[in-house]
This record gives C-alpha cells, structure tokens and sequence, in this order.
C-alpha cells in the first residue's frame, strides 16, 4: 500500500493533485477516462447541433436558413465530429475507466501517453473546428475527402489534415495502451478467454485502430502533398487515381466502422447477463465472432465503391466478402437472444438501452445485408437508403451502447445512484424520436432522395419533415442525459458496491467500493468467483 | 473462364431461388409498382424502389423485394424471439434464471449454417444481374457523358455524331432554390429535377453511357433505369440501359457524389422517345448544327451547345 510505502515523493499520487493540475497533467486511468467522456459528451451536443441545422434547413424544400456551402459544412462536420470527437474517445474513455477495473490492474500500462493521447484531442478539434473562420470556410468536401473535390478546400485544408493526423495519433496511442495494458496487466489467473467481453471486442478493436489509422495518415498525407507539392497520387492529368484514395481511404475507413461498433458489441454482452441474471450465451463463440468481423472488416472495403466503376470480378468479390459478415454478426444477436431466454429479466436503464440496441443495430443489419447486394447498391448508394443504414447502427447501434455503458458504470464511478425515472424517460424517449428521425430515411432513400444535398424535390417533403421533427426531438432529448449524469455526479442515493444488488453483475469491478478509489487493485485480486463461472 | 458459360451457369441456379422467393413476392402484391402521382419523378410509389422501365432495374427491383422479404422473414424469427423471452422471462412474472444454460455446439453450428445458406440463395441472383450489368457489348447509340462543377455534358457519337450540348438545371428552379428566394418550390413544375436541355434517347436501343469528369467526382443515377456510375476525372466509365419500347417519356434523376457548392442542383434528365422520333430529333439537331447544309430544316431549337447564362442575384 502506498500510506505505508516509507519514500515521501510516492505520497503525491494518493490523492489526485489539486484543481487544474489533476487534469492537465493526468496520469491515473480513472481521471483520463473521465476526461475523455466528457470531451466525447461536449462533441456529442456539437455534432448534434451541426446535425439540428442539417434537419431544419431539411425541413421543407427550398433553402431558408443556410446557403448550400455551410449546408455542405455541416455534413461534412458533423460526420468528423461525431466519429472522431464523441464515438471514439467516448469508447476510449470507456476503456481506461474499466479496462483495469476488469482486469485486476492499478491502472493503465502507459499512464503518460495515455495523458498525451487525450490532450490530443481537445487542440485537434480545436484546429478543425476554427477552419470555420479561416478564408474559404470549413472543410465542405465530405468527411470522406475525396479529392478532386477536398482539393478545393480554401485554408481549412492544411488544417483539416494536420487535425485528421493529430487524431489519428491520439487514436494509435490509446489503442497501444489498451493492448499493452490487457497483455501484460491481468490479474493471475485471468487467461484471455476468462477475460470480460468488454476487454475482448476492446483488444480486437486496438489491433484495427494501429492497422488502419496510418493507413488514414498516409491516405491525407498524399492529399497534402498533391495540394502543396504537385504530386500527382490523385490527379490523372499527372498520372495519378481519384479512385485510388477511395481504395486507400476505405481500406481505412471499414474496419473504422468496426471500430466504432465492436466495443459496443462488448457493453451489450456486459449488460444483457448482468439483467437477465444469466451467463452469456456462447461467450467463446462471442470472442471468435468478435476476431471474424475483425479480420473481414480488411476485406470488404470495396463494397463503399461498387457505382465507382469496377472491375466485374471486384464487385463479385465484395458482394460475398460483405455478405459473410452477416454471419459472425448474426452468431453475436442470436447469443445475446438466447442469453435473454429463460433468463430472468429486469429493465433497468443500461438493460433497456441494450435491447434498445438488440433490436435497432438487428434493422441496420438487415439494411446492411441489403446493401451488400451490387445490383441493389446501384440504386441505394449515396441515397438516403445509406444514410438510414449507418445512422441506425452508429445512433440507436454505438451510441445506445455508449449511454448504455454510462448508465451501467456511472454509479460505480461517482458512487450515486443517478435518477432512474429520468433514464428511463431518456431512453423511451429517446427511441422513439430516433426511429422516427431515421426510419423514413429509408423511404426517401428508395424513392430516389440523393444524401448531401441541402434541397429536394417537393415529393420528398412529408418524409423530410417527419424525420426533422424526430431530429428535433432526439436532439432535445439529449439534454435529459446530461441532467442525469450531472446530477448523479452531483450526489443521490449511495450505490453498493455490486451497484445492481438483485441482478447478477459479474467481473472484477463490482468487487471494488463505489465510487471506485482512486487507485485500485495495487496488488492483483484473486479472480472474481462469477469470472470463473462464466466459463 | 467463358463468360457466357459462367452466365448461363449462374442463371440455372439463380431462376430457382428466384421461383423460390416468388410466392413472397406475388403475395404482398408489391410488384404493382403503379406510376404515382404527377408529383414523382419515377415509377417509385414514394417510399419504395421504383420498378423502372428497364430489364435491368426490373431485376434490381426483384433482387430488393427478394432481399427484403427474407429479411423481414429473419426479422420476424429473430424480433419473434427476443420480444416472446422479454414478455416471459421476467423477473416481476416470477421468472428463474437458467443459469446452465451457457453453451450449444449444435445450436451454434445450425445458427451459423443457415444464414450462409440464405446468402448463397441472395448471392447467386445478385451474381446473374451484375453480370448482365457489365456487359456493355452490342451497344447500339453511344454518349459520351462529362460532369461538371455543376451541370452535364451530353456529346453523342455513332449516327449522331456531332449533337454535343450541356444541361443545366431549369431557370424556374434556379431562381426558386436561392437562399430566402421568397419561391413556394411546390409552384415550380418539377422542382430541382428539370433541365434546360435533357438527354434524349432512343427506346429499345442498348444505350452506352461514357461517363467521365472535367473537374471532380461526379455520378450520374436514373433510378428508373437502374443505372448509376461515377464519372471520374481522368477516366472512363462505362454504363448502358435499353428503355423497354412502350415506356417512351421522361426520367429524371440527380447528380448521386458529393460535388461542391452545388451538389444537390444538377438533375438528369432523360427524353425516352421512340426510334423514329428520336432520329427526328437527331435530324433537327444536325440540321440545326449545320443550317447551311440543310436551308428548308423545320424551325429547330436555339443551338445547343450555348445554354443560357444563368444570372441570379446571391442573396445572402
């Protein structure tokens, strides 16, 4: 123990250093994650505010609030503000609160990058979001960038890119952390398939991050050069391939879809046998399913490029490869069914945003298979079809998870019990507005509605306005969640340790008093007895 | 490997699994694919894919429909399931866990086999339309298409060689789709989706776009036909749609990549004549490219290739 450590200079790291200090210099995984969730919930009120003037100029046709360059800013935005600003560390910042808390370990493997890797952040969307006031305005290209189009960026170009490569450190380095942390830093006795789901889908998605996050770098690399150096990488008229970017960049960017799901897949399967008071189903066949969309998240890029233009043989190859991802996912939704069955059920918050998730990512799915298929994708793509697709499994899929996650720990980390009416009125609320946000998208989509425009024609009206009207409604709903977590964090009723007394919470973190002391497990604990019965 | 072995080959297998999923297909009646309203731009119904007036976009209606109902069959097993557990094993209806029941080899081995076995009954279909798809031989009129920052080239080889003019989005909707233009776009006929000038082809005739671009990415899409590509700078792409004879009239479609500034303001829109008329119109345009040769030429349209200059005040 640290009290009884006989050198003075230990005794600082007892308690956490006074006022800005605790946070600037940062070095204990509990208060690193916490700043990432808060930096992930301040970009999450962002985004949603880009996405609250996207749906009200959306709202009628014709154009009465923005003109079609800041409408193009806004999509552009509020895509790289919501993957990279509240996705992303909101699940970085997950990890770091309970990746040792799961495992048995005082804190992360490498406490100083990891204060490195989160003080990233905040300058880098300080960067991208300013290029709104630099000349030629934010970047408007899409957060796709491809290029020619991105080319035309006015100033915000550099700095679009130096952002991207600031993140993409960030993101590197966290995912470092984590595997450095769940390989060397488990508790004796914890071999990996004892280990919590959570840390699973966690160390899949770390190896994704460090493969394809300099595969991005390299991707605006070249852009950066082709912009200032006259390179030709994406230019024809030097030789180059505006095509080749999209290959590089969704090299990148399938398996990033994955890495924005894969650890919510991890909080579903940590909630669903906690409130069915139930092993989870197959938990090995969960990890090998989890591995197999790892591996074929680096075989299916093409299927973001099918109207491109490509070869005959290519298109057949990703329709199947895209296809086969069906089934691993399919063994993951029909587990955490049978993990509900004959289990014994109670709806808390985190449980209703885990079925939430169950049945709402299951739609996306199916719209994903639909996708998958070329000739069909001929007409989905780039139509609103897509934009349904991947909002439903990024908002009520990722997103739901995340808050999920938050109403699973949050009394474990403040030690309170937060509001439970209030929750549960975010969540019901919450899942109405977003399907009717997102569900008429699909129509519009099949009836011929492209995605990015800021106008359409007028028979696309009623389905644009339903789906503001349910944007508003999302958006709004939102605050409740900050009132919830504010609160909690504020006070309430104390929470135990088990925190969910009369369920069945397994893992090592529930054997820790709440909230969770500053440092935790400095000398490893034995195996929590419910982690053994689990497999 | 032949192409027209492998053709053949997966479309033995494919008219199975379509015969398979028919009875679905007839059964909901979904196939009527009624042209609705004035209001549309396409045979789509509004919230559904349009059944087009292709085979091709037949075919993709089809393979959607296919796709579609058994997914809504696995979503009624699946959703059946999980809402039957959350109505019976809850813990306020007295319900006690199983805790045993953690694990299945058999049940896991048939929940990982059957969804291969409904991807294969999707794939083989998918596989016989892609095929015919990029078969763009035997074309019979050929167009070279070019994008630009924001409006389209239509340059027409073959027999019509010569016809080479743009299209831009229509005066009326222009003025209307300016910031604060004070215009009920509902009072615009076709509101974002005419053109000045539209492309015009012949029914019945295997049409081969060549789509390329003169600035950035770009993509041409008639949901009607089916038919959708990019046009890259630097490059060619190929596409090609035949308009069932008898289905003669306008289509309309817009630019499907993200292009800039005025992305969402270059509509397509195609003129489906018969061949008879259409080479009418061929004539006319020659004529009209070429007055001297040709001095007792019905009255022809302004030439095409000068699109009016578009003035409108930017309001904001």
């Amino acid at each position: 123990m640290a009290n009884a450590h006989p050198i003075a200079h230990d005794d600082h790291h007892d308690q956490p250093a006074a006022g800005i200090k605790r946070w600037l210099f940062a070095t204990n995984h509990k208060d690193i994650g916490t700043m990432y969730l808060v930096f992930s919930l301040v970009m999450f009120f962002v985004g949603g505010a880009m996405a609250m003037v996207i749906r009200a100029e959306l709202f009628q046709p014709g154009l009465q609030l923005v003109d079609p360059v800041l409408f193009n800013q806004m999509t552009t935005n509020h895509a790289l503000v919501m993957i990279f600003g509240a996705v992303m560390p909101a699940f970085v910042g997950l990890a770091n609160w309970m990746v040792p808390l799961q495992i048995g370990a005082p804190d992360m493997a490498l406490p100083r990058m990891n204060n490195f890797s989160f003080w990233l952040l905040p300058f880098a969307f300080t960067i991208l979001l300013s290029t709104f006031f630099v000349p030629g305005g934010a970047v408007a290209g899409g957060w796709t960038m491809y290029p020619p189009l991105v080319l035309q960026t006015g100033d915000a170009f550099p700095m679009l890119i130096f952002a991207v490569h600031l993140m993409g450190v960030s993101s590197i380095m966290g995912a470092i952390n984590v595997i450095v942390t769940i390989m060397n830093m488990r508790t004796p006795g914890m071999t990996l398939l004892k280990m919590p789901i959570f840390c699973w889908t966690w160390l899949i998605t770390a190896y994704l991050l460090i493969a394809v996050m300099p595969v991005l770098a390299g991707a605006v690399t070249m852009l950066l050069m082709d912009h200032f150096f006259k390179t030709s990488f994406f230019n024809a008229a030097g030789g180059g391939d505006p095509l080749m970017f999209e290959h590089v960049f969704w090299f990148f960017g399938h398996p990033e879809v994955y890495i924005m799901i894969l650890p919510a897949f991890g909080i579903v399967s940590e909630i669903i046998p906690t409130f069915a008071r139930k092993p989870l189903f197959g938990a090995t066949s969960m990890i090998y399913a989890t591995a197999s969309i790892g591996f074929l998240s680096f075989i299916v890029w093409g299927h973001h490029m099918f109207a491109d233009g490509m070869p005959m043989a290519a298109q057949l190859f990703f329709m199947m490869s895209t296809m086969l991802i069906a089934v691993p996912t399919g063994v993951k939704v029909f587990n955490w069914t049978a993990t509900m069955w004959r289990g014994s059920m109670s709806f808390e918050p985190p449980m209703l945003f885990a079925i939430g998730f169950l049945f709402m990512f299951t739609i996306g799915g199916f719209s994903g298979v639909m996708l998958a298929i070329v000739p069909s994708d001929f007409q989905y793509q780039n139509s609103y079809f897509v934009v349904a697709h991947f909002h439903y499994v990024l908002v009520p899929g990722a997103v739901f998870a995340i808050m999920g996650a938050v109403y699973y720990w949050l009394p474990k980390w403040t030690g309170n019990m937060y509001n439970i009416t209030l929750a549960k009125t975010h969540f019901w609320l919450s899942t109405i507005f977003v399907n009717v946000l997102f569900f008429p998208q699909h129509f519009l989509g099949l009836a011929g509605m492209p995605r990015r425009v800021p106008d359409y024609a007028v028979q696309f009206s009623d389905w644009n306005m339903v789906s503001s009207i349910g944007g508003f409604g999302f958006g709004l709903v939102q605050i409740l969640f900050a009132i919830a977590v504010i609160q909690c964090i504020r006070g309430g009723k104390k929470a135990s340790a088990e925190v969910w007394d009369g369920a069945r919470p397994v893992g090592l973190e529930w054997s820790i008093p709440s909230p969770a002391p500053y440092h935790s497990f400095t000398t490893p604990p034995a195996l929590h007895p419910a982690e053994v019965r689990r497999s | 490997m032949n192409f027209n072995r492998l053709r053949e080959i997966v479309g033995r297998v494919a008219n199975l699994s379509r015969r398979a999923a028919g009875l679905g297909l007839g059964v909901f009646g979904l196939r009527a694919g009624a042209v609705a309203g004035d209001l549309s731009p396409n045979t789509s119904n509004g919230y559904n894919l349009p059944m087009g007036v292709t085979d091709i976009s037949h075919e993709i209606y089809d393979l959607h429909m296919l796709v579609f109902w058994i997914c809504v069959g696995i979503a009624v097993v699946v959703f059946g399931a999980m809402i039957f557990s959350l109505l019976k094993f809850r813990k306020s209806q007295g319900a006690v866990a199983d805790t045993s029941m953690v694990h299945s080899t058999k049940v896991e081995i048939v929940w990982t086999v059957i969804p291969v076995i409904i991807l294969v009954v999707m794939a083989v279909p998918a596989a016989e339309t892609i095929l015919k798809m990029e078969d763009t031989r035997n074309s019979e009129l050929s167009i070279r298409v070019t994008g630009y920052q924001w409006k389209w080239q239509y340059q027409y080889l073959n027999d019509a060689e010569g016809i080479n003019y743009f299209s831009t989005l229509s005066q009326d909707s222009n003025f209307a789709r300016q910031l604060h233009s004070g215009i009920d776009p509902k009072t615009v006929p076709n509101y974002l989706l005419s053109v000045d000038k539209p492309m015009v082809v012949p029914s019945g005739t295997k049409v081969r776009l060549l789509l390329t671009s003169m600035d950035v990415i770009h993509a041409w899409w008639i949901p009607d036909f089916g038919a959708k590509r990019d046009a890259i700078p630097g490059f060619i792409n190929e596409l090609w749609f035949k308009v069932t004879p008898g289905k003669e009239g306008i289509y309309r479609g817009q630019c499907a990549a993200l292009c800039g500034r005025d992305h969402g303001f270059m509509p397509i829109v195609v003129d489906v004549r018969t061949p008879a008329d259409f080479q009418k119109w061929v004539e006319e345009q020659k004529a009209a490219l070429n007055p001297a040769a040709v001095p007792a030429a019905a009255p022809a349209p302004a030439p095409a290739a000068a699109p009016e200059p578009i003035k409108t005040a930017r309001l904001n």
